[in-house]
């Protein structure tokens, strides 16, 4: 395959999967408000377009509020878009781009299924926008840790204080957990021998990391969420204190950016832990049918923003204090340890000293 | 072999982004115009056959150090620099002779060394594997001397700033 091959390639797969993550994203609101309405013993948003069961007398609706995040969309089109004097009028301008341009560009290495062919158009080895990235996870780690700057240069330009504070404190926040987001992303690395997103997936052919590795699952979920600032980690825009933080200067559809960069890193997060640890678009006879792929990642990332949404309607927000201290006194030292024994073990396994120890073990328990 | 019209796009960039990240008087825009000059040097590392480095390139610097050169620019609240320089005693005439004469100077080396083609000017991929593993086995096997060295380096610099910052009894930051 050429080079103007694999880019026009790129760019219409692309294409496809940018437009189908953002309507993801608009649904995603809806699952998010619905959930959370469910969880907290209401109902949540159901007026907005919906089908009438005829026969229950038009009193039951199927699918009720499926226009929502339409209307939200129009309505935030529609609100007037106010420009705070004395603001620093580019970066102001730019920290919304900033906000959405890491959100779509880190699709580019998610494997979504396995090898397939429409035509002549082969996807080999497997479908992705960027496939064959041998530096894919270290890809991920860059792009969101460019991600940070739309919430600083947000919270800077906008010349309010509580923007500010909730812009530092974003910072602190992210480059703490970045840390351990890093280190607990090397266990995956390791136990596959690759920095492929593809060779990942399948090296958890028969069995998913989250069995093997559950505590490194679970701090890349916490890290994970940290990172996204979503509750119990959103203190960067605590309403009791800062009133909306980095964003409180923003309206309409420039609030409505962040909006959608944060929705839509919820659903890059989901699906990268689902190519971490749940066996990416693996299940059963994905190999003989491959465009099971797409359904099996797709459960797979809505079980995530589930356990995002149903983490957010549970959980308090956390004190700075309490942040900081459980990032890098907690969340750091089990990253560490995980990955120093994984490592141990890795390598034991290798030179075939593992067998016999836990042979003699066994035999120790058993008699 | 590397796009001739791709590389003046991103050397252009690139020098603009130098610029730009010398000529601003606010801070925060220098440290941005910092940022997008460290991205296109990843990208002339992409074009090298070196994705690791690249990556790192932007993971390292342009997502953790400026972010914290942008914090504690926030935290001071330094983003004006405005006269700043004219401020500082005997700074009027002497100091701009000598950035001239400096410059000069590296203008010269340089026009010399590439004019004699003894710097390594890249006009085509190297024929190295750059791939994360093949550096890794380099660094960890070659050069892991070094490598335990800088990071025993680096270890000493953050207990030595944990030390510092250290919040002693009375309340005072021991300094």
């Amino acid at each position: 395959m050429s080079s103007g091959e694999i880019v026009v390639r790129a760019l219409i797969t692309g294409f496809i999967i940018s437009l189908v993550v953002i309507t993801g994203f608009a649904y995603t609101t809806l699952f998010e408000r619905r959930l959370l309405g469910r969880l907290q013993a209401r109902i949540g948003p159901n007026r907005v377009g919906y089908i009438p069961i005829p026969w229950r007398g038009g009193e039951k609706r199927f699918l009720g509020g499926i226009l929502q995040p339409a209307a939200d969309a129009v309505k935030l089109f529609l609100k007037e878009d106010p420009t705070p004097a004395k603001v620093n009028r580019v970066i102001y301008n730019l920290a919304p781009m900033l906000a959405v341009i890491p959100a779509i560009l880190i699709l580019a290495v998610i494997p979504w299924a396995p090898a397939f062919r429409i035509g002549s158009a082969k996807f080999q080895p497997y479908f992705a926008i960027a496939p064959n990235v041998n530096v894919g996870v270290l890809f991920i780690l860059a792009v969101t840790s460019i991600g940070v700057y739309s919430i600083v240069l947000a919270g800077w330009a906008s010349n309010s204080k509580y923007a500010v504070l909730g812009g530092i404190r974003a910072t602190a926040q992210m480059i703490s957990y970045e840390l351990s987001l890093g280190i607990i992303v090397l266990v995956p690395i390791m136990m596959a021998n690759t920095m492929d997103m593809g060779q990942i997936v399948e090296a958890q052919r028969h069995v998913w990391y989250i069995f093997l590795q559950p505590l490194a699952a679970i701090v890349f979920f916490i890290a994970g969420m940290a990172e996204l600032q979503r509750s119990p980690f959103d203190l960067l825009e605590a309403e009791q204190e800062l009133s909306a933080g980095f964003n409180v200067e923003y309206g309409s559809m420039r609030f409505g950016m962040f909006f959608m960069a944060e929705y839509m890193k919820m659903i890059s997060v989901s699906a990268i832990f689902a190519t971490f640890f749940l066996g990416g678009f693996r299940g059963p006879f994905v190999d003989d049918l491959p465009w099971l792929g797409f359904i099996y990642i797709f459960i797979k990332i809505v079980a995530g923003l589930f356990l995002m949404i149903w983490i957010r309607a549970t959980l308090p927000r956390f004190r700075y204090d309490q942040l900081m201290s459980f990032g890098w006194k907690v969340l750091l030292p089990i990253a560490v340890l995980n990955f120093l024994i994984t490592a141990v073990l890795i390598v034991m396994a290798e030179e075939g000293t593992l067998a016999p120890l836990i042979d003699s073990v066994s035999k120790f328990f058993t008699g | 072999m590397v796009n001739p019209i791709l590389f003046i796009i991103l050397a252009a960039v690139a020098i603009a982004a130098a610029a730009g990240l010398l000529l601003s008087r606010d801070a925060v825009h220098s440290a941005l115009y910092l940022v997008l000059n460290f991205a296109t040097v990843a990208v002339f590392y992409l074009l090298l056959n070196a994705p690791f480095i690249s990556m790192v390139q932007i993971t390292v610097y342009a997502g953790a150090i400026v972010v914290l050169f942008l914090f504690v620019i926030m935290m001071l609240g330094a983003e004006k620099l405005r006269g700043a320089a004219d401020n500082v005693p005997g700074s009027e005439k002497i100091h701009r002779y000598i950035a001239v004469l400096l410059a000069l100077v590296l203008v010269g080396v340089f026009g010399y060394l590439v004019s004699q083609n003894s710097i390594g000017v890249v006009t085509q991929n190297p024929a190295i594997d750059a791939s994360p593993q093949a550096l890794g086995i380099t660094l960890f096997q070659y050069y892991v001397f070094p490598f335990l060295v800088t990071g025993v380096l680096l270890l000493v610099a953050v207990i030595a700033v944990a030390v510092f910052g250290q919040v002693r009894k009375g309340g005072s930051i021991n300094a």
